[in-house]
């Protein structure tokens, strides 16, 4: 095939964030010009920055700006964009986008009319892949009339059975039933959901499986009708239906069961006369039994762990298939090649059961080296809006194996340094180093089944302390060294700084000797604590006085910690974990001793903002009489009104604030007798 | 010879008892260090000379004859903290529980008398149940004598005061001269009169806490300026502070290396200011950018926190940092922020500090709490102390500089030394929107032309320019360089020699 230079001249994003930079960055490879439609909110936005030209395309809600099909169009003719690359989310999966586009003779980077209708409709997709030859889980794929009906499909499907809501996603209107009983009572609630999250109430019934595992197969066609598959992604690390981490491949999948999934997705692709990217997941159960679960229409966010195993720029192919170019290799051609992993780093904060946080990103350092990619949306400076998806970043790092990509991927989240706005990058980097996910033994269902409590880095027992010790007397004695270096001293009495000193690190007192050589310290272990052995700690680093990341080869291993430095101590947090560790001499030591340990506040009296906001309004008075789960007050936060309820039975002492004010995250709102 | 030496021995190890073994225990279970460990935390090892080690009260009333103990409940000499010269007295709760006699107050006295004649600073370590009743009048003496001391040493060598249990009635007015006085959390308490007087007298229930504990006065009086979560933690963090100190008023600040370089850029300092000049920002962002290596030792951090003050260092050397928070009610100035601030400037001015002031202030904070309050004399305080001030002087408008506040903070007609404008700067009487409705009185009727009216005002004024046509503004910087424009003033000043005409002193408003 002759590769055109330039399919296009130029081309217009309609997206933002990381997926605009990342259609941004190979557009800009090819030699094609871009063109960015940003919202009021998103004026100094990266990809607006990145962009050749950007348009204005209205106020912040995204409902009029990025979903604003007539303002985009007006940026199209404005700017002269021959094609329109639509990102994935806004109108990436939008039929009458795609209409609108054909009309005015733009190219569209994605798939056709057909394939974007057919697909979008999850009872109508079924169908369709049923036809086709496609798995598909035993169920039902008409809508339900009543509970009766329900409960007799059931019966025939068996338990335990899940309602689904047609148009649903994100988990609503959703029904995991086991026995009738079950079913009758999901059924009415699942259609009051479905209606009010979507405005159409039809559900339908199927089989719910067990530990499933969620496993896709990214396809690939073009306007000739070839169509390959790239593989297979697992995304089984979810949240609440939200991807976590993504890999490829799938440590569950043999030859045989990828080639299968492989071929029923080429045939599903085939029968809507797919074109462009497109991913079809699946749901596998624990024999390896694959079931379709949806189309998705439109270039993944996961998408970098296909292109780094199979070496390819999707994007790329995307756009030169939007041109008409014929696809430069068949399925036989391609060959996975090591292992990708992918982690998305969210603006949520993992130590508040995933509270998103907004806010200006006052400090950004993102990893860098072999095999370490980011896609990022971000700047140092730059702003998380309450507007938009909370993401930040995808991290993805690329091995020769599975067990290589995860640690390189432990090693790039400790390098991933944000402050500014709360992130989940500790939560992602326990994950790593959770022996559960390392065994490869997941599935949908693993963090909920592994953090039934929520997450808490203090309670990630760290697996190497000694790395911990070595860091801590090392930026101590970095620290002494310099304040020895003070001027003023009095001659003859200057500041010795001394060798041996007490690291204390949770309840273990760690006796060393710390000596400062060429290129770093040398920090020996005086006394065997548990998970210590005496041994000698060569670190080695360049770090600088005030850095908050400590980078440093100890004894061999590269290691990065992020410290901060406190009024007595240093909080270090890596692979997950936070500890924070004391540097002190043996008198000091024996004197922390004596010290209180603090007591915490007692807050089971007291009602606490759980994130910052408005105070919308109060349900109660002094004085007043309340019962556990009566509602206390409302809080307003990222436009989404909270209502606040009573842990328990009390009387309200003291009510702190009052509604119209802002509050801090904490902030007491009022107190129980 | 030997017997002699032997018995210094005894009568050493006797003094360093204190109180004895159960009163130490004692201490100890009230989670609180004795007087000796709490020096050996402070000082260097091995730095501490005690001097006085042998004082004993002369008192006979009361049967004091029959309890006396070597050092009298106070531990006093000098050492030094980081090498640096350190004069200090830690008063000992084990002796009779740590009140001031007579021979006491002398000994504190006697340390204050010797850091002066050498110029050197003074820690008190403060834990002590006040006046030795059973003394009388001698006790009261001992407090004033050391009172005057604490006046005549203000100015000339840092005074910092760290309250590490009871501080109560006259005892605490040496503390409130001193420059800084530092709380240890849930063991330390201040007052003039304590629960049990204010319920007699004006029937108020108020725990000690309550009333001056750590958080009361870090929070609410403002009579301290940091709080410890412990002894411990304390005196290692105070260790941290005294670096940043002078020794008097004759040096210059200390220096120390730093591998941060002067030059370093920081770009996401051009969009710290939002483009709505309502919406607040974080002033701490650009004050840890701007410093070397992001360290800012914060004075009063929960009290009137629409200021911040505290030190830092540029090149190495100490730079005491004031500055408007506009994330707390938009960066206003008011009664307790002009206060705190006053005072800073005032000890940074006495003890060569080169100042650096970051302002965002849309004026002083309206409303009868504040005029009621005397807002027009303690606002005064802060215009006072920046006029007064010699030291170099270094200003940044960062966004809005309206009205008097503008004139307040150190500004060029104050003798600024070097005055900056970020290119967000609004130099300007007051914001468009009040200007407007007073020079256009007349459309008042016609929010069109008000609107019209403002746009105008704002682009004519709302900028650093015009006050940059005056010669008001040095230079309009760009924000990202603003760490290396600040350096280089300040090096460029280093020198700089301005003396006030000579008087006995200035009356500022009080």
């Amino acid at each position: 095939m002759a590769k055109k230079a330039k399919p296009f001249k130029k081309i217009l994003i309609a997206n933002r964030g990381e997926i605009a930079c990342r259609v941004i960055r190979t557009a800009k490879q090819m030699g094609i010009k871009t063109v960015a439609v940003y919202s009021e909110a998103d004026r100094d936005a990266l990809h607006v920055l990145q962009a050749d030209e950007a348009v204005c395309i209205g106020p912040a809600p995204s409902s009029q700006s990025y979903l604003d099909m007539k303002r985009i169009v007006a940026a199209i003719h404005e700017t002269g964009a021959q094609a329109v690359h639509p990102g994935y989310g806004f109108l990436s999966e939008n039929a009458a986008f795609f209409r609108r586009l054909k009309k005015e003779g733009i190219a569209f980077i994605g798939p056709g009319e057909r394939a974007i209708k057919a697909m979008g409709d999850k009872i109508e997709s079924k169908k369709l892949a049923e036809k086709s030859g496609v798995n598909t889980i035993p169920g039902h794929t008409v809508a339900l009339k009543n509970a009766a009906e329900a409960v007799k499909i059931a019966k025939k499907v068996g338990y335990p059975v899940m309602l689904k809501a047609s148009a649903g996603g994100g988990g609503k209107g959703m029904r995991v039933c086991r026995n009738e009983a079950d079913t009758k009572k999901a059924f009415v609630s699942a259609v009051r959901e479905a209606k009010s999250s979507f405005g159409d109430d039809r559900v339908f019934i199927e089989k719910y499986i067990e530990n499933p595992r969620h496993i896709e197969i990214q396809v690939l066609a073009d306007t000739f009708g070839n169509t390959v598959h790239l593989f297979e992604r697992e995304c089984s690390i979810q949240r609440r239906h939200q991807k976590v981490i993504e890999e490829a491949p799938s440590a569950f999948l043999d030859a045989k069961t990828r080639a299968l999934m492989g071929e029923q997705a080429v045939k599903l692709a085939k029968a809507v006369n797919y074109v462009s990217a497109g991913t079809v997941e699946f749901i596998v159960d624990q024999k390896k039994n694959f079931y379709f679960l949806e189309m998705n229409t439109r270039l993944q966010v996961e998408h970098p762990v296909t292109e780094l195993i199979c070496d390819l720029d999707l994007v790329e192919l995307m756009i030169r298939i939007a041109a008409d170019e014929k696809l430069p290799f068949t399925q036989k051609d391609l060959k996975i090649k090591g292992w990708a992993m992918e982690t998305r780093i969210y603006a949520e904060d993992p130590f508040r059961g995933f509270l998103p946080s907004v806010g200006r990103i006052g400090r950004y350092e993102q990893p860098e080296g072999k095999g370490v990619r980011v896609d990022s949306g971000v700047y140092e400076g730059g702003e998380i809006s309450i507007h938009y998806d909370p993401m930040i970043a995808k991290l993805i790092t690329y091995a020769p194996n599975r067990n290589e990509a995860i640690t390189a991927m432990s090693h790039a989240l400790d390098g991933f340094y944000i402050d500014g706005v709360r992130h989940n990058i500790s939560f992602l980097a326990a994950l790593m180093n959770h022996p559960r996910f390392i065994s490869g033994n997941i599935s949908t269902n693993f963090i909920a089944e592994e953090y039934p409590d929520g997450f808490s880095s203090k309670d990630v027992v760290h697996d190497n302390p000694a790395q911990l010790v070595g860091v801590g007397a090392a930026m101590h004695m970095a620290y002494q060294m310099r304040a020895a270096a003070i001027s003023g001293q009095v001659p003859g009495r200057e500041r010795q700084v001394a060798s041996d000193w007490v690291v204390k690190l949770n309840d273990m007192e760690v006796a060393v000797r710390v000596q400062a050589v060429d290129g770093g310290y040398d920090v020996e272990v005086l006394n065997k604590t548990k998970g210590i052995s005496k041994a000698i700690l060569e670190v080695r680093t360049d770090w600088q006085l005030g850095d908050p990341l400590f980078k440093a080869v100890i004894s061999g291993n590269p290691v990065i910690v992020q410290a901060q430095r406190l009024a007595v101590g240093y909080r270090l947090s890596h692979t997950g974990s936070e500890v924070i560790v004391q540097v002190l001499s043996n008198m000091a030591s024996e004197l922390f001793k004596l010290m209180p340990a603090k007591k915490a506040l007692d807050t089971s009296a007291l009602l606490l903002s759980p994130m910052p906001g408005l105070l919308l309004s109060l349900a109660v008075k002094v004085g007043q009489d309340v019962k556990a789960g009566e509602e206390l007050a409302v809080v307003e936060a990222m436009k989404m009104e909270n209502v606040l309820k009573s842990e328990r039975d009390g009387i309200i002492k003291e009510i702190k604030v009052a509604p119209g004010d802002s509050l801090a995250v904490d902030q007491i709102i009022l107190e129980l007798e | 010879m030997h017997d002699i030496i032997e018995e210094l021995e005894k009568r050493r190890e006797r003094a360093r008892l204190g109180g004895g073994k159960a009163r130490i225990e004692k201490q100890h279970q009230k989670g609180k260090l004795t007087a000796r460990e709490r020096i050996e935390l402070l000082l260097d090892p091995g730095s501490f000379e005690e001097w006085d080690m042998f004082v004993e009260h002369r008192c006979v009333d009361f049967g004091m004859d029959k309890q006396s103990i070597p050092g009298d409940g106070v531990v006093t000499g000098y050492g030094t903290i980081n090498g640096r010269l350190i004069f200090l007295f830690s008063q000992d709760f084990t002796v009779l529980g740590g009140s001031l006699s007579e021979s006491h107050a002398a000994k504190i006295s006697k340390i204050m008398d010797q850091a002066m004649k050498v110029g050197a600073p003074v820690i008190g370590l403060n834990d002590s149940g006040g006046a030795r009743i059973q003394e009388g009048v001698a006790s009261l003496a001992g407090y004033a004598e050391v009172f005057q001391r604490n006046v005549e040493a203000s100015g000339v060598i840092p005074q910092i005061s760290v309250i590490m249990g009871p501080c109560a009635g006259g005892a605490v007015y040496s503390p409130a001269m001193t420059d800084f006085i530092f709380m240890v959390e849930d063991t330390s308490y201040m007052f003039v009169t304590g629960p049990e007087v204010v319920k007699t007298v004006t029937h108020e229930e108020v725990t000690l806490e309550e009333l001056g504990g750590a958080s009361t006065h870090t929070t609410k009086s403002g009579v301290a300026h940091h709080a410890f979560a412990n002894d411990a933690e304390a005196l290692l963090y105070l260790r941290r502070f005294i670096d940043f100190l002078p020794a008097n008023n004759k040096e210059k600040p200390p220096v120390r290396p730093t591998p941060d370089n002067p030059d370093r850029v920081e770009m996401s300092l051009d969009t710290l200011v939002p483009d709505n000049a309502n919406k607040p920002y974080d002033m701490k962002e650009l004050i840890k950018k701007i410093l070397d290596e992001g360290d800012f030792f914060e004075l009063q951090p929960d009290y009137a926190a629409n200021i911040i003050i505290g030190f830092g260092r540029m090149e190495g050397s100490t730079v005491g940092v004031v500055a408007n928070q506009p994330m707390v009610l938009a960066g206003c100035l008011d009664i307790d922020s002009s206060t705190k601030a006053a005072r800073f400037v005032r000890f940074c001015d006495a003890f060569n500090i080169p100042i650096v002031t970051l302002v965002d202030v849309p004026g002083f904070l309206p409303g009868t709490a504040q005029e009621l309050g005397g807002i027009i004399k303690h606002g005064a305080k802060l215009l006072y102390a920046f006029a007064e001030a010699t030291v170099p002087k270094v200003t940044v408008i960062t966004r809005k500089a309206y009205g008097g506040a503008y004139d307040v903070m150190s500004s060029k007609h104050l003798r600024g030394d070097v005055n900056f404008a970020w290119p967000s700067a609004e130099i300007a009487v007051m914001g468009p929107k009040g200007a407007v409705e007073i020079i256009f009185r007349s459309d008042m009727g016609d929010p069109e032309k008000i609107q019209a009216r403002a746009d105008e005002y704002r682009e004519r004024f709302a900028n650093p320019f015009i006050a940059g046509h005056r010669g008001f503004i040095d230079d309009v910087i760009m924000p990202h360089n603003t760490r290396m424009r600040i350096c280089r003033s300040l090096r460029m000043l280093k020198n700089k020699k301005v003396e006030n005409p000579w008087k006995k002193h200035g009356n500022i408003p009080l």
